[in-house]
């Protein structure tokens, strides 16, 4: 055999090899998820048995009928929830893109005393875990009365998602070429229309994915939206789950039903936001 | 359509001056040239001329109006850049478009003003891509077209031609000498490139460490540079600059070597001068193939040894051993010559360049 053909079989068997390895990542990936859009649809015993039932026997759509029937009847105040994790992951996903967009233009473009310092003081808040602020956080929310509202819970998200959005904004404001802004000033427009103009539909892509990871983060939280909320006034769709537990039973099936509904606007958000999530919009404003 | 006047101007970041008080006069329809090394403050200095670099001192004055404090976009001027920085989210038909949008002016009267500056730069076919799908010649001609759009007072060129290839340098060069003398605006072109001043400017500015070495035409800076950095700096390749001692009339270098003091500057040397011996490539050549420009008795002829030659096709470029230095010479009519051989040539001393080596300033009336 010649070594055409060598390199060219091996080139096969490496894209073979390369498939496969992305499949079995990918049913890793995707598989808890498929389960739980299985087991909302079938009944517990199915769920619980064991050895698993992999091919569901009787699916019915039980649960989301039962979920939506209000309370008393197995229902939980889902359109509740659902309004206030809206209300709170939308609220404070435009504020954080907002300090974001602000803060990150600066890092990227200005330069000013301990610039690296505050930084670097944003990325430590990072450090620290959720959980471990909920405590003292409590206390602070108690005094100050807002348990149980929105505001509370929107502070609380945009405290930490905002060193996140501006690290990432920051990244792609970077990449904007300082040119492209200097060159709109010079056609006429202002810093502010520059901007508006040219550098924020450049970095576009960047705030979009900000504003998704920001979203998700707002919208799957639950240990601190468990202690700073009470009741359905503010209560969000994960905190929502526990609903489904009681003294001595879970409603698996109720809960990834729930767990479903909490899905789906996620995923759409995020193939609405995916097209512009691909970058490579910036190639050809300088040489290239 | 403005003169352009820099008066005393001054650019500092913080403690550190980097453009020491310049003075410009740039006369309405001329085509300037600021030229020299990285680092000389002619990118700064136009930046100031557009407005973004605050001006630290001194006056700028656009069209007889200070316009220090001016936002860019109350100066009226367009800018092309060395990255052409066209907008990538935007057509070609957009990019050349944006200001006049931007001055609020409708689709309906942009479109035609667009449709015009795209058929001078040959564009029209390229109107509906995005800077991407460009070359990058192409991408320069939408910057320029960008610029003709505005129809500004004063062109901005910053080292628009430096990412271009060799060849599509050469063709650029024509085409921004074709716009000059199409649109009639008064340009200040900013380069490294001696080739692009000189074969461009009506007038160059050779910049140094923040100050003006010299200003004048072409020809000026080529034959009668005012410096020993001018000299070295305008010319390719560069003018042999060696220094000698003024003795007894002669010239006498380090190594002991003589040459014969060019008369013109026998009234302005004293004898033991220390001076900077400046000769062209041009005027250094095997006899026989050169022509120069003074009478007869101004050339001097010198056995020298050949080291090295570069043949370029229409000339060869001759390096000999003269002085304990290594001299370039220009040969016309090339014919072969070997590595050490030794031959006869003329040193056309009518066009010898002397300057004083301490100060470096030019030694001529």
């Amino acid at each position: 055999m010649n070594e055409n053909a060598k390199a060219r079989i091996n080139g096969i068997l490496l894209s073979t090899a390369h498939k496969i390895g992305l499949f079995l990542a990918m049913t890793v990936i995707c598989l808890p998820g498929l389960w739980i859009v299985l087991a909302s649809f079938r009944p517990t015993v199915e769920i619980m048995a064991k050895p698993p039932v992999w091919i569901p026997q009787d699916l019915s759509f039980d649960a989301y009928i039962a979920m939506f029937s209000g309370v008393g009847q197995g229902g939980i105040p889902i359109i509740e929830y659902f309004r206030n994790s809206l209300i709170i992951s939308v609220t404070s996903t435009a504020i954080a893109l907002a300090i974001g967009m602000a803060g990150g233009y600066a890092f990227a473009r200005f330069r000013f005393k301990a610039k690296s310092s505050i930084f670097l003081g944003l990325m430590l808040t990072r450090t620290v875990p959720g959980i471990a602020l909920s405590l003292p956080l409590f206390f602070v929310y108690s005094k100050l009365g807002i348990i149980d509202t929105h505001f509370g819970l929107i502070t609380a998200y945009v405290a930490l998602n905002v060193p996140f959005t501006i690290w990432l904004i920051d990244g792609f404001f970077r990449q904007v070429p300082k040119d492209l802004a200097e060159a709109a000033q010079i056609d006429g427009c202002t810093r502010w229309q520059a901007f508006w103009q040219v550098e924020f539909p450049l970095a576009g892509p960047g705030i979009a994915s900000a504003g998704i990871f920001a979203f998700l983060t707002s919208w799957n939280e639950f240990a601190l939206a468990s202690q700073l909320t009470r009741s359905v006034n503010s209560k969000t769709l994960p905190v929502g789950l526990l609903d489904y537990t009681s003294e001595f039973t879970i409603d698996w099936r109720g809960m990834c039903a729930l767990a479903v509904i909490m899905i789906i606007p996620a995923l759409v958000l995020t193939f609405i936001v995916q097209k512009h999530l691909v970058s490579g919009l910036t190639s050809g404003a300088v040489k290239g | 359509m403005a003169t352009v006047s820099l008066e005393k101007l001054v650019k500092r970041y913080g403690a550190l001056e980097v453009v020491h008080g310049i003075d410009l006069e740039v006369a309405d329809r001329e085509f300037i040239a600021l030229v020299g090394p990285s680092g000389c403050g002619k990118s700064t200095t136009l930046r100031m001329i557009a407005g973004l670099e605050p001006v630290s001192g001194g006056n700028l004055k656009i069209g007889g109006r200070i316009v220090n404090d001016l936002p860019p976009r109350a100066r009226n001027l367009a800018m092309v850049f060395q990255s052409y920085a066209l907008y990538p989210h935007m057509t070609v038909r957009e990019n050349m478009g944006f200001s006049l949008k931007i001055a609020g002016q409708k689709p309906e009267e942009i479109a035609p003003q667009v449709e015009e500056a795209a058929k001078t730069l040959d564009l029209t076919h390229l109107l509906d891509r995005r800077p991407s799908q460009l070359s990058g010649g192409q991408r320069q001609r939408v910057a320029m077209g960008r610029a003709i759009v505005r129809n500004p007072d004063v062109f901005l060129f910053d080292e628009p031609l430096s990412n271009l290839d060799a060849k599509l340098r050469t063709q650029m060069r024509v085409e921004i000498k074709k716009l000059h003398a199409k649109v009639q605006s008064t340009v200040i072109y900013v380069t490294h490139d001696q080739v692009e001043a000189m074969t461009l400017a009506d007038r160059i500015v050779i910049m140094r460490d923040g100050y003006i070495e010299q200003v004048g035409t072409p020809e000026d800076v080529f034959q009668r540079p005012q410096s020993k950095f001018v000299a070295g700096f305008i010319g390719s390749p560069p003018m042999n600059l060696k220094d000698a001692e003024v003795v007894d009339g002669q010239l006498v270098f380090t190594n002991g070597d003589r040459l014969p003091l060019p008369a013109r500057f026998k009234d302005r040397v004293t004898a033991g001068q220390k001076v900077t011996f400046g000769l062209r490539p041009d005027d250094l050549y095997p006899a026989g193939h050169g022509i120069h420009s003074g009478e007869d008795a101004d050339v001097h002829k010198q056995d020298l040894r050949v080291i090295l030659t570069e043949p370029l096709g229409n000339e060869t470029l001759v390096f000999s051993d003269f002085a304990g230095a290594e001299w370039v010479g220009r040969m016309l009519n090339p014919r072969r010559l070997s590595p050490g051989e030794t031959l006869p040539f003329c040193f056309d001393l009518s066009q010898a360049h002397l300057f004083d080596r301490e100060s470096g300033r030019t030694l001529r009336g």
